[in-house]
């Protein structure tokens, strides 16, 4: 992903318009969704790949289990305190070009549950594309929210998506709440890790075109 | 729904130790008897072993409110497989004392149940095999379901 | 990550051995085959699990501390997030409980559609179960055909509430509104096209050999164990106890219908499977005389400072208006009394706690739900077994987080 970069910012523009052309056509037609099913918007987000509402003609066509293989994190449902830092450890975990879609009242902005428990907005913890209300959101309404990031995918540049943040995701020890069992080899490692804040890669600054 | 068989349970009761059975309400067709927080153990293992209660169906405990005294209470729902009766145990829990004996040895069950409790609203259960947090974040600081924990919980999500 | 020694599980002594021996795996939160995020520490020797310590909690929503808050005819809507496959079946646990504590009266009506909506809604959490449990073991073609017919329950529950899985649909003394025109003949539309549906099922998976050998024999609980543990529903009626609360301690009508109990002795997961496959057609007749038996009258009980009047009375008459604004400004004051009532949920027995201070919030609910209890048998049922078989043991539980956390 580095080199890439560094090649197309040393081309013309004419080229790197052919370019993204082709490449963000690419990237649009063939979004893998990461599971990230929590709650009811989750069964929603089932009942939109099965096949009525067929997700799989737009591109969604396999839901990777793990991170690492995945284009878009479609977080649906809501998100405890204790779920947080396991999210940002998936969010960190998938390689660029990477998507999130905030599904249903629970992930935008804590839907009903006003209290100490849910996160009010997952845009509190990850950069979010496209935000889908509703709840749960019909299937359609995900459906339409897979089109509507696809349109943004085709305004993206590819001289603007960089690998950002690389040493710090490779390094980063998210502090969390997930236990450490006594004994194990993960113990030293949890003792001596720093526990640093999160930064959100603020993609909107770094972006030059729309 | 016909609350005399019940009060059978609590006539039998009465005759095994008198001081058992602190008090009876029958309200809405469920008979509750308030048990002292030392006898839970002794009661739960006669109405299971002799009287048929095999199943403790929910354990949950409630804050009355900050000035009343006893503060907390833990209610104990029994239901019985074989003739399909409910009863419920109470127990009164002051502030300062909010500790009760484990009934894990007489159900298996009462396990986690027990654990939301303590977890939710700080009542202590002696002997309890693994009494830590099962549903709040293990550092978190308080016991949620308290009368005086404020709704929104005390700090935002904050990141840092 | 800070080593929290408040949550590790120093009870058990497996970890004195050499490291070499036995692995300890995280399995979850995020995982595709937990049915939501459940984390389970497996503690590995090989293949075979020497245990499991479920983690819980990564979906906790303080559902009964927003109860609290609420008066109770708002509650009702927190209520459908809870076990999310089985809204319907969370609503009636929870207004009956209110119904109990303020001594209603039903009309005839209200409850037969109750008991018609609870066993499409019944049919519907099994499909979902069927389609995510074959999922897991590997027959990946079931889950589409079950979503199919998922989908056509879902269509009716719209077309009665508005909501296709939150529906919010009964309402403390009767129901929220009336069916609309021409429901019992789509209703009877999706009974008359549903043999087919469960005859493809039983060719798709009861009758797969792969299906059979990797379900038999695993997760075997005795009843006294299961009776021990708590456990309800499918689960107990799988290892041979004949417990249904439809039938034992009845609500909303449920004896004067012609049902039977399914009931199998082995205790394993397939044993499960059959008890929940034979519910479905059990719920399937339940539904067929409940629609035959829906006459015309009221569809909320007579008393005009709880239920909500109708919106064309509301609109005529001063005094419907007064007590509309009032119901939803104030609430209602419901008397001083704890209650505990249980239904027979898809997932085993729904037990909802509510006690009342005489205001119009309650003092505390407290549901008591099947998969949590369920869950806490885990470890027993998984002992032993390989890590593949957890999975199936996971989907024959038939989990929802949602219900488990609150």
């Amino acid at each position: 992903m580095g080199l890439e970069n560094q090649i197309w910012e040393s081309l013309p523009d004419v080229v790197t318009v052919k370019l993204d052309a082709v490449v963000n056509w690419a990237r649009k037609s063939s979004i893998w969704p990461a599971t990230f099913g929590l709650a009811c918007c989750a069964i929603e987000m089932m009942n939109s790949v099965s096949a009525r509402s067929d997700l799989s003609r737009f591109g969604a066509e396999t839901f990777r289990a793990s991170p690492r293989q995945a284009d878009v994190m479609i977080v649906s449902g809501r998100v405890s305190r204790k779920m947080a830092p396991v999210l940002r450890r998936i969010y960190d975990q998938m390689p660029e070009p990477k998507w999130v879609i905030s599904m249903g009242a629970c992930a935008t902005s804590g839907g009903v549950f006003d209290n100490y428990a849910i996160v009010q907005g997952v845009d509190k913890i990850v950069p979010v594309d496209i935000y889908i209300p509703g709840c749960p959101p019909r299937p359609e309404m995900l459906v339409h929210a897979i089109m509507m990031l696809q349109e943004k995918i085709m305004n993206e540049s590819v001289k603007d998506r960089r690998d950002t943040f690389e040493v710090e995701s490779r390094r980063s020890m998210v502090p969390g709440t997930l236990p450490v069992t006594e004994g194990t080899v993960l113990e030293d490692l949890a003792r001596t890790a720093e526990i640093k804040p999160y930064t959100i890669p603020s993609k909107h600054e770094r972006r030059r075109s729309s | 729904m016909n609350t005399e068989v019940l009060h059978e349970f609590v006539e039998k009761l009465k005759t095994e130790d008198a001081s058992w059975v602190a008090g009876v309400k029958d309200a809405l067709g469920e008979v509750t008897i308030t048990v002292p927080r030392e006898a839970i153990v002794d009661v739960c293992w006669v109405l299971k072993s002799k009287h048929g209660f095999d199943m403790l169906v929910d354990l949950c405990g409630c804050d009355r409110g900050v000035e009343e005294s006893p503060r907390f209470e833990v209610n104990y729902h029994l239901f019985s497989t074989k003739h399909h009766n409910r009863l419920r145990l109470k127990v009164l829990l002051t502030e300062d004392e909010a500790n009760v004996d484990t009934v894990t040895t007489v159900w298996k069950t009462a396990n986690w149940h027990e654990r939301e409790t303590y977890d939710l609203l700080g009542i202590k259960f002696d002997n309890h095999p693994d009494l830590r947090r099962i549903l709040l974040p293990s550092d978190f600081d308080g016991h949620a379901l308290r009368k005086d924990y404020p709704l929104r919980g005390y700090e935002p999500y904050s990141l840092s | 990550m800070s080593v929290v020694t408040e949550n590790s599980a120093s009870q058990f002594d497996v970890l004195d051995q050499p490291l070499e021996s036995q692995m300890t795996i995280s399995m979850g939160p995020q995982h595709p085959s937990t049915h939501g995020v459940l984390r389970l520490e497996l503690v590995l020797d090989g293949e075979m699990v020497v245990n499991t310590i479920p983690d819980i909690g990564y979906l906790h929503t303080g559902m009964e501390k927003l109860f609290e808050y609420k008066k109770y005819q708002q509650g009702i809507v927190i209520t459908d997030r809870m076990d999310y496959l089985n809204p319907l079946g969370n609503n009636l646990a929870y207004v009956m409980a209110a119904e109990k504590l303020l001594q209603l009266e039903i009309p005839e009506r209200a409850k037969v559609i109750r008991v018609m909506f609870c066993e499409l809604q019944r049919i519907a959490s099994h499909m979902v179960w069927l389609g995510t449990h074959a999922l897991d073991i590997g027959a990946m073609s079931v889950f589409f055909y079950c979503f199919r017919q998922r989908e056509k329950i879902l269509n009716l529950i719209e077309a009665a509430s508005g909501g296709r899985m939150t529906p919010s649909y009964f309402r403390i003394g009767g129901l929220m509104m009336d069916l609309p025109a021409g429901f019992e003949r789509r209703v009877n539309q999706f009974m008359a096209d549903f043999p087919t549906a469960m005859e493809q099922f039983e060719v798709l998976v009861t009758g797969n050999t792969i299906f059979q050998s990797r379900t038999k024999g695993i997760g075997v609980i005795s009843a006294e164990e299961a009776i021990d543990w708590g456990l309800t529903g499918p689960c107990l009626r799988g290892s041979g106890v004949k417990l249904d609360l439809r039938k034992d301690n009845p609500y909303s009508g449920y004896e004067t219908y012609d049902f039977d109990i399914p009931v199998e002795t082995d205790g394993d997961v397939w044993a499960r499977f059959r008890v929940r496959m034979r519910e479905i057609y059990e719920s399937y007749k339940i539904i067929t005389q409940a629609v035959a038996r829906l006459e015309p009258g009221p569809t909320k009980a007579d008393a005009p400072k709880i239920v909500l009047p109708d919106r064309d009375d509301m609109r005529k008459h001063m005094d419907s208006l007064i007590h509309h604004f009032l119901i939803v400004a104030e609430g209602f004051n419901v008397p001083e009394g704890e209650v505990y009532h249980a239904i027979e949920a898809s997932k085993g027995e729904l037990g909802v706690y509510m006690k009342s201070n005489g205001g119009p919030k309650p003092e505390r609910v407290h549901f008591r739900g099947p998969s949590f209890v369920n869950l806490s048998a885990l470890p027993d049922l998984a002992e032993g077994e390989m890590v593949a078989d957890v999975v199936a043991i996971i989907g024959s539980l038939d989990i929802v987080l949602g219900e488990i956390d609150r």
